[in-house]
């Protein structure tokens, strides 16, 4: 049937009538980046634009974050949004622990990524300092299409990340850094 | 009603505790001692003439460099019925940092005050809470007077190396 | 009630006698916040609970203290408006006019009357996207998911003409000191002729989804109401207030940047609940794009800043060709050029109230003290009164209709 949807195309392997092989990774590579649940931990003006971001105008649930879920026993991605201060710190650790494997981090804004233009002593200099992050989003506040491409990226590493990598010991030595067993 | 029939009244009512009126921009400002600041914002707030019944605003200042006069806590008052504001300053001295809350008579001064001493170390004798509200409750000092730095002290990428200082 | 019945005792003749079973009442503690889906942003509720009806609420906020007023005691004047920018991000323009008026007054700098137009036109553009933010929330929060997703529509196309007149959606930095930086340009008029053509029947389409809806009427008549009485010795200023009944509008009581010249109403409510607050938004929304309709009908000509070369940065033509200029333009920059001693309090009426700026200068190139008085702050302290007795939705709903926002709460 023609149609202009685009739909996802099969990663390489060995078809056949009825059944089709090919490597565990691509596949659960596949399924994962396309539904990437995020837990918007919005804070501040960062927050506002991903709600622009999540409206119908630069729609982020085409790249199947259609569900951002507030619990973090069942997301994946955890976005953080907005000046993370000194007071808040604990709980953005307490959330990023209670979230399951695998999981990413995106910090959003000048403010997450690097505590921004606030150099205070209130305001901590970036949430690198107590968690790990896998992609960082310039800007103050980046617009929706930032957000988008700081998303796609989050896919492609999602997509392309090996089964093993949670259980390996440069994993475990990164989340040591940080004091995370 | 005029800054100068409001500055009459009060000095008439209140003589010697109240002085120091000026009219920076317009807005009748005076300083008040602090033991009649209470009586002063109830009057202002009671009297029919004048109907000062809306506390805008509360917050400190630090003067490092007026000895026995350190920190000025500002009240900002407002008749809603004659379009009137008026400011009211109290000053204090760093070793005897008390003046009386004026959260028995407006609700509003209860968070102002918690923030004046979160910032100043201003205690507001008979407040029914005042603790931090704004910093880390295990903060120990009092971040906006003016000895204290604005910056967080643990960044390594502003060090005085980094400038050749 | 949460009972918990423990073995009933029989009478002497064998029978259940009711008045000898015992029930232990038991209270639960739950924490609403920091991070809840239902919060405009971070803040604490923490909240003694007998079943679903809250007994008391104990609040804690500054997760997002920024440090706004110390980090003003080292910035120039013209520099504080990004700061000012961040506290009510939804409708940032009126944050950052605010402090350029209070600077105008403290400089005595004159806008001309064309700058004073396109400023009314831009802060009432940022009431409206302000107050669609709140609805849409508030909607949301009641289960509604399609309101929002139409009122964000609109917001981008305000956020197009935000862009046309400074560049930035959000943090928007607009004006300068005497002024405004640039023109309102034909692009810009004619995308706020088309906003203004397109708004109002979405408005419309939003406002006969909920008004009469009757789910949302339950869950927001009689919730959260305040007295005026009470109202007022908190310090509620803005929507809330006028919800409440009292019609205090600093745009009518002390005019700015002539307000004075437009005709416009103040919606005021009866009983002060979250019905009538959104009611009241609502119709300030309407009575925005009237004034937005009469300052593009009346808007005069002239020029667009004030001719203060101390303070305005002079055009680049002239920079670049003329001394005075050139040296103005250095003076500027590199902060040779003082201040006059002085304390000054100008308050405008934003999104949420009564914002008012206390500035002391000390002749130097940043203010020596500087004091936001912050609506969210003041009547957020209300928010145990109002939700104490009600169930845990109700309060929900409350929060929502308030309008907290974060990093005006905390600054």
């Amino acid at each position: 049937m023609e149609t202009s949807i685009k739909t996802v195309e099969a990663p390489d392997g060995y078809e056949g009538s009825g059944f089709f092989a090919t490597s565990f990774d691509k596949v659960i590579g596949l399924a994962r980046s396309h539904s990437l649940w995020p837990l918007p931990f919005a804070t501040s003006c960062c927050g506002i634009e991903f709600m622009a971001a999540m409206g119908s105008h630069y729609d982020f649930a085409r790249f199947g974050s259609e569900r951002p879920s507030f619990s973090p026993r069942q997301a994946d991605l955890l976005m953080v949004m907005g000046t993370i201060a000194k007071k808040m710190a604990p709980i953005v650790k307490q959330v990023y622990l209670q979230m399951a494997e695998p999981r990413w981090v995106i910090a959003m804004g000048a403010c997450a990524s690097s505590g921004g233009i606030f150099d205070t002593y209130s305001v901590l200099q970036g949430i690198d300092r107590i968690i790990p992050v896998d992609v960082y989003i310039p800007g103050c506040p980046p617009r929706p299409e930032q957000v988008i491409d700081g998303l796609i990226q989050i896919r492609e590493m999602a997509a392309s990340e090996s089964l093993r990598r949670r259980n390996s010991p440069e994993y475990e030595a990164l989340l040591a850094s940080y004091k995370i067993q | 009603m005029t800054n100068q029939e409001v500055a009459e009244e009060l000095v008439k009512k209140f003589e010697n505790d109240v002085f120091d009126f000026e009219e920076p921009y317009g807005l009748l400002t005076l300083s008040v001692s602090r033991e009649q600041i209470i009586p002063v914002l109830e009057y202002l707030k009671n009297s029919p003439a004048f109907q000062i019944d809306f506390l805008t605003d509360i917050t400190g200042v630090h003067y490092p460099d007026y000895l026995d006069r350190e920190f000025c806590v500002v009240y900002h008052a407002h008749s809603f019925v004659h379009n009137f504001r008026v400011r009211l300053k109290v000053f204090l001295s760093l070793n005897d940092i008390h003046v009386p809350t004026a959260s028995g008579i407006y609700m509003s001064a209860n968070w102002m005050e918690r923030e004046t001493y979160d910032f100043f170390g201003i205690i507001f004798d008979g407040h029914p809470n005042l603790q931090r509200i704004l910093n880390m409750d295990e903060m120990d000092y009092h971040p906006m007077r003016k000895e204290y730095p604005l910056e967080d002290g643990t960044r390594n990428d502003k060090i005085d190396a980094l400038f050749g200082r | 009630m949460s009972e918990t019945a423990i073995a009933p005792a029989s009478s002497a003749n064998g029978s259940l006698v009711k008045d000898q079973v015992q029930y232990v009442n038991e209270l639960t503690t739950l924490n609403l916040g920091p991070t809840h889906p239902a919060t405009h942003g971070i803040f604490q509720n923490i909240l003694t609970m007998d079943g679903e009806k809250i007994i008391a609420a104990e609040q804690t906020v500054g997760y997002i203290h920024r440090a706004f007023e110390k980090i003003a005691e080292r910035r120039p004047l013209y520099q504080i408006t990004t700061l000012t920018d961040r506290m009510n991000y939804c409708s940032s323009p009126i944050n950052n006019f605010g402090w350029m008026m209070t600077v105008e007054k403290l400089l005595g700098v004159e806008v001309p009357k064309r700058a004073q137009y396109i400023r009314v036109i831009m802060m009432e553009l940022a009431r409206i996207a302000d107050h669609l933010v709140c609805n849409g929330i508030l909607g949301v929060d009641t289960g509604a998911f399609t309101g929002f997703l139409y009122l964000f529509e609109e917001r981008e196309h305000i956020y197009e003409i935000y862009e046309e007149m400074c560049g930035a959606r959000l943090t928007t930095n607009m004006g300068r000191i005497g002024g405004m930086e640039r023109d309102l340009s034909k692009e810009a008029q004619r995308k706020l002729e088309a906003f203004l053509k397109r708004f109002p029947p979405v408005m419309r389409e939003f406002e006969k989804l909920f008004n009469r809806n009757r789910i949302f009427m339950d869950r927001t008549v009689g919730v959260g109401g305040i007295a005026a009485e009470r109202a007022l010795n908190y310090g509620f200023t803005g929507p809330n207030l006028r919800a409440a009944g009292v019609d205090y509008d600093v745009r009518v009581m002390n005019p700015y940047s002539s307000y004075q010249d437009f005709e416009f109403d103040i919606p005021i409510g009866k009983d002060g609940d979250t019905y009538d607050r959104f009611i009241v938004r609502n119709e300030e929304i309407w009575q925005s794009v009237r004034i937005i309709e009469q300052a593009l009908k009346n808007l005069p000509e002239g020029a667009y800043y004030a001719d203060a070369p101390e303070y305005y940065l002079p055009p680049k033509v002239d920079v670049y060709t003329k001394m005075e200029a050139l040296i103005y333009h250095f003076k500027i920059v590199m902060g040779e050029i003082d201040a006059p001693v002085g304390e000054i309090y100008h308050a405008v009426e934003g999104g949420n109230g009564e914002l008012g700026f206390y500035l002391i200068s000390d002749g130097g190139r940043a203010p020596y003290r500087v004091h936001f008085r912050r609506p969210c702050f003041i009547y957020y302290q209300a928010f145990p009164e109002m939700s104490v007795g009600t169930t845990i939705s109700d309060a929900i709903v409350t929060l929502s209709s308030m309008n907290v926002i974060a990093g005006e709460l905390d600054a």
